[in-house]
């Protein structure tokens, strides 16, 4: 039998509800990993044994009453900390909200705890989701468990560490501009941002409203499909959340994709582009094609724009949402400050990190009485042209296939300006700008053996053909191979 | 000129983007939650009875209620902000271009609005010696903001202006409107420009205004300011000045080089504002007669007193009481009606809410018709009406079971008349000698022996003509 830390969530979830395993025994399986690996993975902020293991017997309780267990039942997940958990140390890697313990639940968090999911802890991550490498994390540093000396991406990098690691069978990210599918390539396993509205936000540390969403991580397609289904749906605690059913996404992985068309856009296969991740790209392209899909070249026009405006909205919804940590009312205030004044800008300036300072310094400038028009009213009018590129592409094609990032995972402290690291999110941030789904998966690996991605871009609330089509690469491509972390640990 | 910003506190059950009640007087910070105290992931959900109250009173102003508005967050930091930004409504406010009726001395004005928006109120700092206590018990209370064009030409105006929105708001039923509570607040933009110069001169805004009393002082505090600068050879600044309605003075706050940038944003976790026009068609079908309204029609169909048409028409249910009465007797006796309500009822009332009274408006109306028609006279109404106040009773009842019927038969009082003339035969010669002023002593007499009940004119005359014959 597979160890417990190699299953799946789905394998996991039918032995937990046939009582062949208890929740409580694969929830230590899980800790015990953690504990043995995470001292140098970094893929955890903070590790919920006491919790986990009183939510586990819990569950098995409950089951040994009768319960059905819920169609997550005893599958730990690792919940990225900018999403808040009632009871549990929360700080979106912040030296701000250091020691922050939320009085309640994001709502997709509630779902997975109603699903039966055990939460574990909470995963490492670009402050306040603001960055591409979870460098800009404040107190740990999280690897990338294919290589130690490469960065996870970002920002979701302690998530993605996490599930390739397998220190967690399933994690929750957030993706403002590519914070979910990023990591996930680079860290070769599966991420899967929902359209804009699908899953709630109620709960997710804002970092540019209009654009974030969380999203599943996982090893599978079918995992993300099935975590997807649990957190996807209405909630009217957020007025953005779209009134429309979870989808029937596990049902849609058999499906398959003939007679799908799938547009390559070829924006986003510039002809200096990393071959190996070209290669990728072209590897699925040709499993989609035997699988059969129709694959047609397409063009997405204003994606050259996309960049600029997605680092003028986001910034500027960023400043915005992150004036309540103030000092005044919760999470870290300065010592002994002379006036109010100094209380602010000094529990600021001492609390937030470079990356989340610049950011706001940006969107504050933006947004100015003086510059309003020439940066956020001119980016707005960019991002509805990008969002009707998408609109007349998919008249014609059913999904986009594209690459993730630009190269596979670079070493750390590999992106010596901020402006490199933003190039980096060039093929990830258009998506958010349009509100769509995407579906990044692992296709091969360069010669040193780091793992490759490739996304998939949908219609909005299409989710269910991006897994059909992730599942079709999948059954191609074979089982992806695990990240060989730590050496030795079977 | 004057500019008008009052802040109106909508009566909603719970705050603008939370469920979480609204009350005044509760312990600091017990009506929160995290949405209220900003705490990180709680997000903003609108609230629709605030929404439903801003189209009444946009309606009711005859605004432009837009059927797409949205809301926008404007930045600043202080302590009783807890998001670091309110949510207010910038380019595209719900309500545009409406006006407010105001009846003031007689004439009645149509005080041009700019807008009306929604917004959400802030905390409270609580002082107290050198530690500040921050509440937020009121943020995140619904408001709107209700923004006159610069067109008001007097504080005098400015004030009947403030006391009309206020009696609107509280016809509507949008607003509690107990200014204790600071449910109506003021900011005024007040400049002035020498006799013949078109331009507006520089404005100056007022802020914490919060009395009717205030209005009017800080205002004509402003404009005496301003001219004494312009006569003094100065310029007036644009700036943003303080009202200490205490000290009756104001000073200055912040000016123009330090003009606040709020850095407003579209607000990106609510969605715009949708309205259909077929709700708008029924919230206009529900509007009840606005008071201006009302108070002209007391002018027109029944011919109050000015005076009188205002004071009956300050609160919706004192003119409900009016119009319930007028129904119960007819139109004919409305001028009767209002000079009883004003002079009797509400000095009965002494401020208590004239819900709260005995007298049911019909009822009140069979008194005004038994004096009417002389079945009883003015003062024995005045008995007859304190016993309605003190049982609840109608007229008619009080007067049949107390036997107060007016002596009204010739004949009888006649014979009545007679029976005193005969019992004082002194003052009879000395009235017959010149003395007229005893015709009074003769009618008390008639009055006493019939306990108030004869009717005085008929009294008068009969004993005019006994005694000259």
């Amino acid at each position: 039998m597979t160890a417990l830390v190699h299953m799946t969530a789905t394998e996991l979830a039918a032995q937990v509800r046939a009582r062949a395993v208890s929740a409580r025994a694969v929830t230590d399986a899980f800790l015990g990993r953690v504990d043995a690996t995470d001292a140098a993975l970094g893929a955890y902020v903070t590790v919920d044994h006491e919790g986990a293991r009183a939510a586990a017997d819990a569950l098995d309780r409950a089951l040994a009453d009768g319960a059905d267990g819920g169609p997550l039942a005893g599958v730990p997940v690792a919940i990225k900390d900018v999403i808040v958990t009632r009871d549990l140390v929360t700080t979106a890697a912040s030296k701000i909200l250091a020691g922050w313990v939320p009085p309640y639940d994001a709502t997709a968090v509630a779902r997975l705890r109603a699903a039966g999911a055990i939460i574990l802890g909470k995963t490492n991550c670009d402050e306040f989701g603001m960055g591409s490498t979870t460098e800009h994390a404040a107190t740990r540093t999280t690897v990338n468990p294919w290589a130690a000396d490469r960065v996870p991406g970002g920002s979701s990098g302690g998530s993605a560490a996490a599930v390739a690691a397998a220190s967690a069978p399933l994690a929750l990210g957030t993706d403002t501009g590519g914070s979910i599918r990023q990591p996930a390539a680079f860290c070769g396993v599966v991420g899967l941002k929902p359209t804009y509205g699908r899953v709630s936000r109620w709960g997710a540390i804002a970092y540019a409203s209009s654009l974030d969403q969380i999203g599943p991580m996982a090893a599978t397609v079918a995992d993300a499909a099935l975590a997807l289904e649990v957190i996807a749906g209405l909630d009217p605690r957020d007025a953005t959340s779209i009134d429309l059913p979870a989808p029937a996404l596990v049902a849609a992985l058999a499906r398959g994709v003939r007679g799908l068309r799938v547009g390559l856009p070829r924006e986003y296969l510039p002809d200096d582009l990393d071959a190996d991740v070209a290669a990728a790209v072209a590897r699925a392209a040709a499993m989609l094609a035997d699988a059969g899909a129709t694959v047609v070249p397409m063009s997405l026009p204003h994606t050259r724009y996309a960049l600029p405006a997605y680092y003028v909205i986001a910034p500027a919804e960023a400043a915005s949402n992150l004036a309540r940590y103030d000092g005044v009312r919760f999470g870290a205030r300065c010592q002994d400050p002379a006036d109010l004044d100094e209380l602010y800008a000094r529990t600021r300036g001492e609390g937030f990190g470079p990356e989340v300072i610049r950011r706001i310094m940006i969107g504050t400038y933006v947004l100015r009485a003086g510059s309003y028009d020439a940066y956020y009213r001119q980016a707005q009018q960019v991002r509805a042209l990008v969002r009707r590129d998408f609109d007349e592409a998919f008249a014609d094609v059913d999904v986009v296939l594209a690459p993730v990032a630009p190269t596979p995972a670079w070493p750390r402290g590999a992106t010596p300006t901020p402006l490199d690291m933003y190039r980096a999110d060039v093929f990830t941030l258009a998506c958010n700008l349009a509100g769509l789904p995407g579906l990044a998966l692992p296709c091969g690996a360069t010669a040193a053996g780091l793992p490759l991605g490739v996304q998939l871009l949908g219609r909005p609330l299409d989710e269910a053909t991006l897994c059909a089509a992730g599942a079709a690469i999948e059954r191609a491509r074979g089982p992806a191979p695990r990240a060989p972390w730590p050496e030795g640990t079977p | 000129m004057i500019g008008l910003e009052v802040h109106v506190q909508l009566a909603t059950r719970t705050k603008a983007f939370a469920p979480v009640a609204v009350a005044y007087g509760a312990p600091p910070n017990s009506l929160t939650d995290p949405i209220v105290l900003g705490l990180p992931g709680a997000l903003p959900t609108f609230n629709a009875a605030a929404l439903a109250a801003a189209v009444r009173l946009g309606l009711a102003t005859g605004s432009t209620v837009r059927t797409h508005s949205r809301f926008s967050r404007k930045h600043y930091f202080y302590p009783d902000l807890p998001k670091g930004y309110q949510i207010s409504q910038h380019d595209e406010p719900l309500c545009a271009h409406g006006h407010v009726d105001v009846w003031h001395e007689g004439v009645r004005h149509q005080i041009a609005l700019e807008r009306i928006h929604l917004e959400e109120d802030a905390g409270k700092l609580n002082h107290d010696g050198a530690t500040s206590r921050v509440d937020l018990n009121r943020a995140g209370v619904p408001l709107v903001e209700v923004v006159t064009a610069p067109v008001l030409p007097s504080a005098e105006l400015a004030f009947a202006y403030m006391k009309a929105l206020h009696r609107l708001v509280r016809y509507l039923g949008v607003c509690e409107g107990d200014l204790e509570k600071g449910h109506l607040r003021c900011d005024a933009n007040v400049s002035v420009r020498r006799r013949g110069d078109a331009a507006l001169g520089t404005r100056v805004e007022l802020k914490n205004i919060n009395s009717f009393r205030f209005v009017r002082a800080a205002i004509e505090h402003e404009i005496a300011r301003q001219i004494r600068v312009l006569d003094g050879g100065g310029r007036v600044e644009r700036e943003t000045r303080l009202w200490d309605g205490v000290a009756g003075m104001s000073q200055s706050m912040r000016g123009k080089e330090e003009v606040a940038d709020y850095r407003y944003l579209p607000d990106p976790d609510l969605p715009p504002l949708a309205l259909d026009a077929a709700e708008l068609v029924a919230a206009r079908a529900a509007l009840p007669e606005l008071p201006a309204d009302r108070l002209a029609r007391y002018l027109a169909d029944y011919q109050l007193a000015f005076d009188d048409a205002d004071l009956l028409t300050s609160e919706v249910a004192l003119a409900d009481y009016l119009d319930r009465a007028i129904a119960a007797c007819g139109p004919g006796h409305a001028r009767a009606l209002a000079a009883w309500i004003v002079n009797e009822l509400l000095r009965e009332l002494a401020g208590r809410p004239i819900t709260a009274c005995a007298v049911a408006p019909a009822a009140l109306a069979e008194l005004i018709v038994a004096i009417d028609d002389g079945t009883i006279s003015g003062k024995l109404g005045k008995d007859v009406f304190a016993k309605m106040i003190a049982t609840g009773d109608g007229a008619r009842a009080i007067i049949a079971r107390e036997g107060l019927r007016q002596l009204s038969d010739p004949a009888e009082v006649r014979a009545l008349a007679e029976a005193i003339v005969a019992a004082n035969p002194r003052q009879a010669a000395q009235y017959r000698a010149g003395k007229d002023t005893l015709l009074g002593f003769f009618v008390g007499q008639l009055m006493k022996a019939t306990g108030g009940r004869v009717n005085p004119q008929l009294a008068s005359d009969t004993l005019k003509a006994l005694l000259a014959g």
